[in-house]
């Protein structure tokens, strides 16, 4: 008699019922469809939902049906051609209230996606979108830190009244690592100095060095601070770009940190990257200062220089404007900023921070009726020619972008004015999401068309179906009845891959497509293993069931062995792998486990029912 | 139904000169390829930018060349591939643009050209993306090779077998990478993927022949061992070749009906497990024999005892 403990039957049928229900949303397919937000983020209504709906129905476009998902508004559609239809049409009729993404619905019924089971989301390569990879300036990052500490020096040194004659930051490739020098005067003080640095920046490494230029006090980073600081400049460009990719109401966007200075960002459906690049990349700060109003600009623009405690600034309009030096406020201090309409025309309300709020108020109560500004400070990269070399370098571009009356007092909650509409929203956009600690550019670009994708699903599942089905035909006509286990096991394998990426929510690709073909290959490989080994025994002799209890026991150590193998080469993989290559890695190796589990567990208890039980069998249906 | 009625008596072994002969000559081709031809690199390792567009007539591949070179690209690559209303474009990289900048362009001078044109898919990579991939690809298989070594060396007591399971390993990438070089196919990440399943899949087929060899030995040590390893093959020869089919019959699937995208990568597969059916026969049983094998190797008889290793 064969037997199969009845623990495990339980085990199998058990993993089978639940890898069926978390794979099953992704047998019913997705269908192309629209998402619509509002561009001021209240969510859609059944009104609004019904607005888009109508203004679809008088355009002629034919969609499916539409449905209200958590805020977004859903337009399903037949094929990719009426989506992009369209989109076209609401984006040109409806800019300004609507913000569209191309985007997928499941054909799943309505009862799978309210008990939360959904399919694997599809991979760029599978349903368009835009890739992009930016590298993050770290040492830009330490640059600012230096810049703040030779500030804080600065003002320190002259309140205790010690002289220098510079001070100056130095980074990484001159004659010290990165750090901030102050050059003192041959018969200086330099004791006095370095104490002062040492108890103003306790963590930094403060020492008199003799320079040929003469004595100097140097403060250097540990590599520890550097590297904390890369970090945190990375951690917060990561916050910022989500922020950012947020409010640009893409549907499931992703943002992650890839090695250690560069940050991914994938954007399913969307096709124009000029827009989004701009919004993404831009670094770009507010600061508030007063106006300089007794200080003559005229004066000032003729010798170039503003008068002490100001700073000569251009407005948008490229006049010059002339502001105190001293900051009331600075971006950083804002906590939520969203457009408005004022009585002076489109505006940005702005809330502060508390330690804001206090400045603000203080700042107009002492100045009612005075002008004060908004500054708006942005960086970017250009490519110059220097001496024939083109050369990439950053810009600082600093504008006044209002000039305003203080007409009343008021701390944590203003509005700026003096704005056109798309300037207030696109301010209020980049307030609101933060501004980037570092400099970030674009190392890595790639766009997939939404036909192309199509196209590619189309070709994986087809060759998907295709080796299925070859492989399905073989195994039965080679192995006869046990083939035929063999295919329900190899079934029972895909589902339960399929289960455990739509668990994962890993995004399926191209090559993961190709990785559950594999997958499907190589898992016959395990029963091929166990059926020869049942025919070897057969061979010599044995009984039908002594035999399939020894192909069972006998073919294990090879099995285990040969998976061994491929998992080295799977984990490997995704270790060095990004994207799409770790897709593939990861369905390589979720792949072994299953069809370990399937062939060595789920087809025995299949074998075991099918022969365990008769008492006079003779012969087996082996091939 | 099955591929051999009775049980196989192939003497593998005794016409190893033959097979040796036949993959030196593979290795040098495939290396000698390597060093003079190279890899037809992809943009995932070189840089650069690859654009593929659709457009509403034949494509006016001159025209777009020129407008290209215009724009201030150097050796535009400018093709067709599919039909004559597909054009591929590749340039090679440039390191004083943006990358922003260089998409735009590109972009600009299609339209120029095709104003129909629908870009269905557009890749830049920065110059230094494409060298950081290249060195982890070199890396990814560096380091999958030496665990490999490691887990060959843990698993199989003796260097004799160790060593045949290294060479074919070896031996395989190699001959996919020798004729990637030789018939110049793009390769790109995934073919880097698709070696290391090679590279799994050929080291399976060896354990297994291996592990039949302990059990052979095991079961008679008195044989002389070219016998044992010809039996072992033989043995497992009807697994190793219908595993083989059935992962062929969906790399076939894969390579005719995958797409464009998947090409480079179901070659690469084809190739390396046809190698390694190949090399798991012939090369690496064939290397343990030559390096001494008997059964005292993998099971030694007599436990010594301290007294014994005295002079």
């Amino acid at each position: 008699m064969l037997e199969y403990a009845r623990w495990k039957y339980v085990l199998v049928a058990f993993v089978l019922v639940v890898a069926f229900c978390f794979a099953l949303p992704n047998f019913f397919g997705e269908d192309p469809a629209l998402q619509v937000v509002r561009k001021d983020r209240a969510p859609m209504d059944t009104a609004a939902a019904a607005r888009i709906a109508g203004f679809l129905d008088e355009r002629g476009v034919h969609y499916d049906s539409t449905f209200v998902d958590a805020g977004r508004l859903m337009v399903r559609f037949a094929d990719v051609a009426t989506q992009l239809q369209a989109r076209d049409a609401v984006n040109e009729n409806l800019k300004d209230e609507y913000i569209t993404a191309l985007s997928f619905a499941s054909r799943a019924p309505a009862w799978i996606t309210k008990l939360g089971l959904r399919p694997m989301p599809l991979g760029l390569d599978l349903r368009g979108g835009l890739h992009l990879l930016y590298q993050v300036d770290v040492n830009g990052a330490v640059g600012q830190l230096l810049e703040s500490y030779e500030q804080d020096f600065r003002r320190t040194l002259g309140e205790k009244k010690l002289p220098y004659l510079d001070i100056v930051t130095v980074t990484e490739g001159a004659d010290m690592p990165n750090g901030v020098r102050v050059l003192l005067a041959p018969d200086a003080d330099a004791t006095a100095v370095r104490d002062a640095l040492r108890a103003l920046q306790p963590d930094l490494g403060v020492q008199t060095v003799n320079l040929a230029s003469g004595p100097a006090v140097q403060a250097v980073l540990t590599p520890a601070q550097i590297r904390q600081r890369q970090d945190y400049a990375i951690q917060q460009n990561l916050t910022t770009l989500r922020n950012r990719v947020n409010e640009l109401g893409v549907s499931e966007p992703i943002v992650q940190r890839q090695g250690f200075d560069r940050i991914i960002v994938q954007l399913p459906g969307v096709q124009n990257s000029a827009d989004v690049k701009d919004i993404l990349g831009k670094v770009a700060t507010l600061e508030f200062r007063l106006v300089d109003t007794q200080g003559s600009i005229a004066e000032a623009v003729q010798r170039g220089r503003a008068p002490l405690g100001s700073k000569l600034y251009k407005d948008k309009n490229g006049q010059p404007v002339l502001l105190k030096r001293e900051l009331i406020v600075t971006g950083d201090q804002l906590t939520d900023a969203l457009t408005a309409a004022t009585q002076d025309g489109p505006g940005v309300s702005v809330k502060l921070d508390a330690r804001g709020g206090a400045q603000m108020l203080k700042t107009t109560q002492a100045n009612l009726g005075k002008p004060m500004a908004v500054v708006f400070i942005e960086k970017s990269r250009e490519t110059v020619e220097v001496d024939g070399r083109k050369i990439e370098r950053e810009v600082t571009d600093q504008r006044v972008i209002s000039v305003a009356t203080i007409r009343g007092v008021f701390s944590n909650q203003f509005q700026i004015t003096g704005l056109t509409q798309s300037e207030a929203r696109e301010l209020a956009l980049l307030l609101r999401a933060g501004s980037l600690a570092a400099p970030i550019f674009l190392a890595e670009e790639r766009a997939i068309g939404p036909s192309l994708g199509a196209q590619n699903i189309e070709q994986g599942v087809k060759a998907l179906i295709v080796g299925m089905l070859g492989v399905f035909v073989f195994m039965a006509l080679y192995y006869q009845v046990f083939g035929l286990v063999a295919d329900l096991v190899l079934l029972a394998n895909v589902v339960l891959l399929a289960a455990l990426l739509s668990m994962m929510k890993a995004a399926l690709s191209l090559p993961g497509i190709a990785g559950i073909i594999l997958t499907v290959g190589m898992a016959v490989d395990a029963n091929v293993l166990i059926y020869e080994r049942i025919r070897e025994e057969l061979r010599i002799g044995v009984s039908p069931q002594m035999a399939i209890r020894a192909g069972f026991e006998k073919a294990f150590s090879a099995i285990a062995d040969s998976n061994v193998t491929t998992l080295i080469a799977g984990v490997v993989l995704w270790v060095f792998g990004t994207g799409a290559i770790r897709g593939f890695a990861v369905v390589l190796s979720l792949g072994i486990a299953t069809s370990m589990f399937t062939a060595l567990m789920g087809s025995r208890a299949l074998l075991t029912l099918m022969y365990g039980g008769r008492a006079k069998l003779t012969k087996l249906a082996i091939g | 139904m099955e591929f051999f009625h009775k049980q196989t008596r192939i003497a593998f072994m005794s016409t190893r000169k033959v097979w040796y002969a036949l993959s030196a000559v593979l290795m040098i081709g495939s290396l000698g390829a390597l060093a003079t031809l190279g890899l037809n690199l992809a943009i995932d390792f070189t840089g650069g930018v690859s654009v593929e567009a659709a457009l509403p007539s034949a494509a006016n591949v001159d025209a777009i060349r020129t407008e290209l070179e215009r724009a201030g690209f150097r050796e535009p690559q400018v093709g067709i591939f599919g039909s004559s209303r597909e054009v591929a474009i590749r340039l090679p990289p440039d390191d004083s643009r943006s990358v922003a900048d260089i998409r735009a362009r590109v972009e600009q001078a299609l339209l120029a050209v095709e104003p129909g044109a629908e870009v269905r898919k557009l890749d830049v990579v920065g110059p230094q993306v494409g060298d950081e991939l290249r060195t982890s690809a070199v890396w990814a298989l560096t380091f999958a090779l030496i665990l490999i070594f490691i887990y060959i060396a843990l698993r199989f007591h003796t260097w004799r077998l160790s060593a045949g399971a290294i060479v074919a390993v070896m031996h395989d990438p190699i001959l996919v990478l020798g004729i990637f070089s030789v018939t110049q196919t793009p390769f790109d990440l995934a073919v880097v993927a698709a070696i290391l399943a090679v590279v799994g899949y050929s080291l399976n087929d060896t354990v297994v022949i291996f592990d039949r060899i302990r059990e052979r030995f095991e079961h008679n040590r008195r044989l002389p061992p070219m016998v044992v390893l010809d039996q072992a093959i033989n043995q497992t020869l009807s697994r190793t070749i219908m595993t083989k089919v059935v992962t062929l019959i969906v790399v076939v699937a894969l390579l005719f009906l995958g797409g464009p995208v998947l090409r480079g990568f179901s070659e690469a597969l084809m190739i390396g497990i046809l190698a390694g059916t190949y090399s798991s026969i012939y090369i690496s049983s064939a290397i343990a024999l030559d390096a001494g094998l008997t059964a005292e190797h993998v099971f030694p008889t007599v436990k010594k005892t301290a007294a014994d290793d005295m002079p």
